[in-house]
């Protein structure tokens, strides 16, 4: 049915569930407890799991399929970005219009510097993905300042035209972005004995349609073009001795996952309607790729997964400071606290980066399938424990999950 | 008139003249065999056949049109498939993804953006390539991982995946070299059998004898870039101009 299978569902049906319940899963642990700060169902932060999950998502498509890897897709999000506010400032504060505009742009920007790019493969291809991106940022941030607003970003402000809406609302402030008049900010609270749980309307927003772009995704993976974009990364010369073009299969991935990351940034405009240049630096095309080789490139589920970890950790270990280092340990004696406390300092709070880093470095390397690969190895060491002697998976020829049939 | 006509080919790189005035016809449904010496020039002719060399002068056409100027997947769309000297196939892919594609190719051409159709759904494509596998016995292995398979077994692959395509012409360059003899002799068995079973035209390069002169209708011998005689199997065994090429200027 609608061109998925049976496990394809389930897999599609558990990623929507997730989503859809994210406000009582990520908030495990009660209001004010000592816990409370390893929470994560805070409208912000859910939202950047769901925006995130989108950018990489898309970028996996180009990366994990055809295996071409981007160093500059945080310049088509911040193009996007940059469209959905001006957008807000011209036309609306409707998030469509802004969310549509900041696709297409993406969509004509990663054309252009998809096909420039594409005319090297390898390191070469990722030196000029990154160039463009750097003279992405440095447009933004210096000539093209009428446009971007320059450092300062671009913010909305009460004398935009904004000709289908209002400059300023009644009571003199800056209108709110909202789909349809129902605010994106609007956050309906919950609160069940100590715990107490969010539902915003911006991240219902978010999370519904990262599940499209994920139903997408999916679609891709299990078409014939899906293939074809896996026959570029496996053996470019025998495709085009098969009578196929990989050029314009190549750059069709990288246009559409330009897209994909065009529309993380309209999103993230249409959470907090302001965008900065610093959204196109490369640090932050560099965290794209994190993002999906440590969930597992070129798997569904990898780099939603991937990019609500390194999510997360962005968000609640760089919280974690000495005062709440101290709390932890108060229960040992002075001396011994604080050498815990100096101990694990350096990875926590500013240091989230280097806890990051030896994740990224553990994952790498004992499990290059990133943490999907990690799931499937679990899930096999039940299986085996299960199957009955004599039908030892490894004894027989490998057998690959297909796409066909 | 051959379904390829190759006329004065020429072809140099830097001093060394690596084609000489080549001149080459293929008859439609004959296996063509080019033998000759090592650094003899065949690898060179056959990559002026499918676009990825292009010859200093001289014409090479093919079913009526000429291919110089084309790229490689516009040659092969016009009917020209090949087999590489080490198989060349998708090795991340299944056995049955890898036959699929010279479908999709065959019946979408260079580029289609067909992303929300399914595989799955595409039964006469898969019907197609199942059809082929059985041809070849690997029905059974079609969900295999390709690059897991022996080298035997990939060679059978690669050709499956050419003739999927019913090429007009089909071009191998030394098919059995660095293969065991057991592998070898599967690769004749194949070779035979494919032409028992259906019209082909296979122009082959290779180095082994016994290959040749089972499989071979015409053969031409290349020697430093020239041919020297284009004969039978039959003739061309006693041939003396062929001895001394091969055994060298003594014989
Ligand atoms: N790209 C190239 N650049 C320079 N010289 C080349 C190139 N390709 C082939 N040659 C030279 O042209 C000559 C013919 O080479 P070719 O590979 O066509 O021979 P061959 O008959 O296929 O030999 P073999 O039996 O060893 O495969 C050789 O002397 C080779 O060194
Ligand atoms: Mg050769």
């Amino acid at each position: 049915m609608l061109g998925l299978d049976k496990k394809d569902w389930t897999l599609l049906l558990i990623v929507a569930v997730l989503a859809l319940a994210a406000p009582f899963i990520l908030n495990p642990f009660p209001a004010g407890s000592e816990l409370a700060q390893f929470n994560a169902g805070y409208p912000d932060l859910m939202q950047r799991f769901a925006i995130f999950g989108i950018f990489a998502i898309g970028f996996n498509i180009l990366f994990g399929l055809t295996g071409y890897l981007s160093f500059g897709h945080a310049a088509f999000l911040g193009v996007g970005s940059y469209s959905a506010v001006w957008m807000f400032k011209l036309l609306s504060m409707n998030v469509v219009p802004a969310i549509l505009l900041s696709m297409v742009v993406a969509a004509l920007f990663s054309l252009l510097i998809g096909f420039v790019s594409l005319r090297r493969s390898g390191i070469y291809f990722s030196i000029l993905t990154l160039a463009f991106a750097q003279m992405s940022f440095n447009l933004a941030y210096s000539v093209l300042t009428p446009i971007t607003n320059g450092e300062t970003g671009l913010q909305l402000t009460l004398d935009d035209p904004r000709i289908l809406g209002a400059s300023a609302t009644a009571d003199g402030s800056i209108p709110v972005t909202n789909l349809f008049g129902l605010e994106m900010r609007s956050t309906f609270e919950l609160e069940i004995g100590a715990w107490l749980f969010q539902f915003n309307a911006g991240y219902y927003l978010c999370a519904v349609i990262m599940l499209l772009a994920f139903y997408a995704a999916m679609r891709i993976f299990r078409s014939p073009f899906g293939i074809m974009l896996r026959a570029v990364k496996s053996n470019q010369q025998r495709m085009t001795y098969t009578g196929l073009n990989p050029r314009p299969y190549t750059l069709a991935a990288f246009v559409i996952s330009g897209m994909y990351a065009g529309l993380a940034g309209g999103l993230m405009a249409s959470m907090d309607p302001l965008a900065g240049a610093e959204r196109m630096q490369w640090t932050a095309s560099g965290e794209v790729v994190l993002m999906t080789i440590l969930g597992g490139a070129g798997t569904l589920l990898g780099p939603v997964l991937g990019a609500g970890f390194i999510k997360y950790f962005e968000n609640i270990f760089s919280k974690i400071n000495d005062n709440v280092l101290h709390g932890w340990f108060s229960f040992l004696p002075d001396g011994l606290e604080d050498l815990l406390v100096s101990i694990v300092h350096p990875f926590v709070g500013k240091g989230w980066h280097l806890t990051l880093g030896i994740l990224f470095m553990l994952v790498v390397i004992f499990l290059p399938g990133g943490l999907i690969e990690g799931g499937q190895r679990i899930v096999r060491l039940f299986r085996k424990k299960k199957a009955p002697r004599g039908e030892d998976a490894d004894h027989h020829p490998k057998e690959t999950p297909h796409v066909a049939e | 008139m051959g379904i390829l006509e190759v006329k004065g080919v020429n072809k140099r790189f830097g001093g060394l003249q690596a084609l000489g005035d080549v001149n080459l016809s293929v008859q439609e449904n004959t296996v063509h065999a080019i033998i000759g010496p090592n650094g003899a020039g065949k690898s060179t002719l056959l990559n002026c056949l499918v676009g990825k060399l292009i010859p200093d002068t001289g014409s090479v056409m093919f079913d009526g049109q000429s291919v110089l100027g084309r790229k490689p997947h516009e040659i092969n769309q016009m009917g020209i498939s090949r087999v590489f000297q080490t198989p060349e196939i998708f090795g991340d892919l299944t056995v049955l993804e890898n036959v699929l594609i010279p479908c999709f190719a065959r019946r979408d051409g260079a580029f289609r953006m067909h992303a929300f159709e399914t595989v799955a759904n595409e039964a006469e494509m898969i019907e197609k390539a199942m059809t082929m596998l059985e041809d070849v016995n690997m029905a059974d292995k079609r969900h295999m991982h390709s690059a897991s398979m022996s080298r035997g077994d990939k060679r059978r692959l690669e050709m499956a995946m050419c003739l999927v395509q019913e090429p007009k012409l089909l071009l191998l360059d030394e098919p059995t070299a660095g293969m065991a003899r057991a592998d070898t002799n599967n690769t004749i068995d194949l070779l035979k059998e494919i032409k028992a079973k259906r019209d082909i035209t296979m122009a082959i390069i290779e180095h082994d004898m016994h290959v040749v002169f089972s499989l071979a209708d015409r053969i031409t011998v290349l020697a430093q870039g020239t041919p020297l005689v284009e004969d039978t199997p039959e003739n061309i065994k006693g041939h003396p101009k062929v001895r001394e090429a091969y055994l060298g200027e003594s014989a």
